[in-house]
């Protein structure tokens, strides 16, 4: 299918990302539906191990809703989940796998706005490529 | 865990009215899942929460012997812990449901495209089954608990908080670093709303105090240790000598002779340096305690007071105390923040003083305002200082500042005459009723002018004086001069320069460096340190009343955390494959918590989850190179069945 639907698979946080996009849905934001989340309790907590599993089932994308600073265990967070795409863009350069498909923007407990951009320009990138 | 285990799984998918099924077929949802092998039970249902559904699930899980249930609904944040609870009363693991998100997540996001979303729900749905197929009866582990708690630092916020802590039946430790108690407040004269002065406030307060047997103070006290966890923390608190023996019975006269014996003078940090003090002071004569202290810091041991009064006591040796508490407030307040030198001539300009010693100046005055020899007769008053900054760190408001500025300008109006008050603000923010203050001075006749972000004012000495140009955005960008004897500086708060505790307790601190809550609506005075509570200033800008509604709150919650004696730990946390472990410590490095140390197991060194620290964060689960690290309700198995199922 040349035309085919990217599907995004997006990892949120329980209590900084995942109320962001519940407050998206609240206000009737859209993004696309392909878009689909699996909450986690912290971004730093995401093992380069599930991302390549969502690559390997035939996610196009992965997006990795981050705490950034606001996260409540610690303030290494941000730094820790950086140090998790850069590993993991390494991993994905061996198996072929362009590292634009995999993005990390700190999306906070009120940021639906932020998240429905990023989801949207996600999706347009992952269309065109 | 190879093999999915589950195969009894009942799975309910919910109209919630219409939000979920104007735009998803629920119907079509429930069609599709009930395909899936282990689905035993599929049913679509008006409202899942409604008591009649809970009952029904209850019912189904009992008659059908059903080992899993997903639920498809709304948020989790708003009914997780009604369908845990359901899963419990029929007698399921509560961590043998799951639920789905397919409202927020799904019908609403997607409500402009119903048969997108009804696909999404499907693969929702499926996910969360795969998901509840391999999840893990988790049982949550108790431990005892102490009904013992630690109140660090004994200002109006830590004081109140003892208090209620007492009448609700905790033994309470309030540890004050400063030989006397009242923190800020104690610096303060008048205040809004009531008149009463600071001092008058922390006095009501420490009477109350002294009332309880449940309630242990230490002044000149500091915590230097703690370890443990929620329940059970072991803490060591040091206490330095006063050097005056307990009995002391003071007398005014003689003590105001010992401290004129003595030899040492140095700033007086109570009055902001605008005064000086001597190594053996009492900050004021109603203060308490109510004997005196020698600050060992500047004492020189030259015995002169020794020599005047036998109860002072040189030999006096530091004292430990070790506590087991049960749960621990951090009360520790805020410091004002200090301008830069030269920051509007602060240092450099010698009428340039800051709020908090403007308010120490009216308290040290008589029947008129003299500040450095000269009658004040016009004061300026430069607002936000290091807050709102646009390019220092200080991002936020410190909410406190424009209130007290307006207040104080207001007790001068009315304590001195003939005193002209000129306020150069960003915008004034006397939310509230506070209001009526900015009213009350406006007709006053004080002049208030703003100015933008990008042109603060400037302070310059001219001739003799001091003038403070500004260019006034309320009579669109005119450039005014107004002389000033006294130019005021604004200061607002920040964090405790000394702030030794974060690091002892490991208690979080946020990006404006204060403490930091987990939630700040739905859990405000937690953080993610269980057992450890913040409250009053040291959480971020706060006035009294406001310092005072949260250290309440943060006392009722520490006293329902130990009061019963018992604690139980979320179970969802790490866990280690012995085998896999080959001790490279990436895991006990990533963990801010120290929740992982090294053991001995069948000869090798391995790493070892300490399940009472464990917060279950997860930053130990990416850097461990042979993935040998899980994290209970969120494993490798779990993850990658949503995954595949979501990716189908």
């Amino acid at each position: 299918m040349a035309n085919r639907t990217p599907k995004i698979l997006v990892f949120s946080t329980e209590k900084i990302s995942d109320p962001a996009i519940d407050l998206a849905g609240l206000l009737k934001l859209h993004y696309p539906p392909i878009v689909y989340t699996v909450e986690v309790p912290c971004s730093s907590a995401v093992k380069s191990k599930w991302i390549l599993h969502a690559f390997d089932q035939g996610f196009d994308g992965v997006f990795i809703a981050a705490d950034g600073t606001d996260c409540s265990y610690d303030e290494s967070c941000t730094e820790k989940t950086a140090q998790i795409i850069s590993q993991t863009h390494e991993l994905m350069k061996e198996k072929g796998i362009p590292p634009e498909k995999l993005k990390m923007a700190a999306i906070c407990s009120v940021c639906a706005e932020s998240f429905v951009k990023q989801m949207n320009g996600f999706a347009d990138q992952l269309s065109e490529q | 865990m190879a093999m999915e285990e589950k195969n009894k799984i009942g799975v309910y998918i919910c109209h919630c009215g219409s939000n979920i099924s104007d735009y998803v077929d629920v119907e079509k949802v429930r069609e599709e899942v009930a395909k899936i092998k282990h689905v035993s039970i599929s049913k679509t249902t008006m409202f899942a929460c409604a008591d009649a559904t809970q009952n029904e699930i209850v019912q189904d899980i009992q008659e059908n012997d059903l080992d899993a249930i997903v639920v498809a609904s709304c948020s989790p944040k708003l009914h997780l812990d009604t369908f845990k609870n359901v899963a419990e009363r029929a007698g399921l693991n509560p961590y043998n449901y799951v639920q789905i998100n397919i409202r927020e997540q799904c019908s609403w996001a997607h409500s402009d495209k119903p048969v997108q979303a009804t696909e999404k729900a499907i693969q929702l749905v499926k996910s969360g089954i795969a998901r509840v197929g391999y999840s893990e009866a988790l049982i949550k582990t108790k431990i005892s608990a102490e009904n013992v708690v630690v109140v660090i630092g004994a200002g109006v916020s830590g004081m109140r908080s003892a208090i209620e802590l007492a009448d609700l039946g905790s033994y309470v430790y309030l540890i004050e670093r400063e030989y006397f108690v009242g923190g800020r407040v104690s610096q303060w004269g008048e205040l809004f709303t009531t008149n009463e002065t600071g001092k008058e406030i922390i006095s009501r307060l420490y009477h109350k105090l002294m009332e309880y047997k449940n309630i242990t103070l230490f002044t000149g006290a500091e915590i230097i240790s703690s370890t443990g966890t929620v329940g059970n923390f072991d803490i060591q608190v040091k206490i330095r000598p006063r050097y005056i023996k307990p009995g002391c019975k003071v007398d005014p006269e003689k003590l105001q002779k010992v401290i004129d014996a003595c030899p040492v003078e140095i700033p007086d940090v109570f009055n902001f340096n605008l005064t000086t003090c001597k190594a053996i002071y009492k900050n004021f004569e109603s203060e308490f305690p109510e004997i005196p202290a020698i600050d060992p810091d500047h004492c020189t041991r030259c015995g002169e007071c020794e020599k005047l009064c036998d109860d002072i006591d040189l030999g006096q040796q530091d004292e430990f105390v070790n506590i087991k508490a049960g749960a621990i407030l951090i009360n520790t307040g805020y410091d004002p923040y200090e301008p830069k030198t030269g920051e509007f001539g602060y240092k450099e300009i010698e009428n340039v003083i800051t709020l908090p010693q403007l308010k120490r100046l009216i308290e040290l005055s008589g029947e008129e305002l003299i500040y450095k020899n000269k009658k004040i007769q016009n004061i300026g008053y430069i607002y936000c200082v290091g807050s709102r900054q646009k390019d220092g760190e200080n991002k936020y408001c410190s909410r406190y500042c424009c209130t007290s500025t307006i207040y104080t300008s207001i007790v001068i109006k009315n304590k001195y005459k003939n005193i002209h008050n000129y306020h150069f603000d960003k915008s004034i923010r006397t939310y509230g009723k506070l209001e009526l203050l900015y009213r009350e001075a406006s007709e006053n006749g004080d002049v208030f002018l703003q100015f933008w972000d990008e042109d603060p004012p400037v302070v310059s000495r001219n001739g003799n004086g001091t003038v403070v140009s500004i260019k006034d955005m309320l009579t669109n960008g005119k450039e005014l001069e107004v002389d000033c004897d006294l130019v005021v500086l604004v200061t607002g708060m920040v964090p405790r320069q000394d702030n030794k505790i974060a690091d002892i307790l490991k208690a979080p601190i946020g990006r404006d460096k204060f403490f930091n809550e987990i939630h700040p609506k739905l859990r405000p005075v937690e953080t993610v340190i269980d057992g450890v509570l913040i409250s009053g200033a040291c959480q971020g800008p706060k006035n009294i009343s406001e310092s005072l509604k949260s250290s309440l709150s943060a006392a009722s919650k520490a006293n329902s955390l130990v009061k019963k004696g018992e604690i139980e730990l979320k179970p969802t946390i790490a866990f280690i494959d012995k085998n896999a472990c080959v001790w490279c410590d990436e895991c006990m490095k990533a963990c801010p918590f120290d929740a992982i140390i090294k053991v001995q197991s069948n000869g090798k060194d391995v790493a070892e989850i300490v399940e009472a620290k464990c917060k279950g964060g997860g930053m130990c689960l990416p850097v461990c190179p042979e993935n040998a690290i899980n994290l209970k309700g969120y494993t490798d198995n779990e993850m990658e069945a949503m995954i595949t199922a979501l990716a189908d």
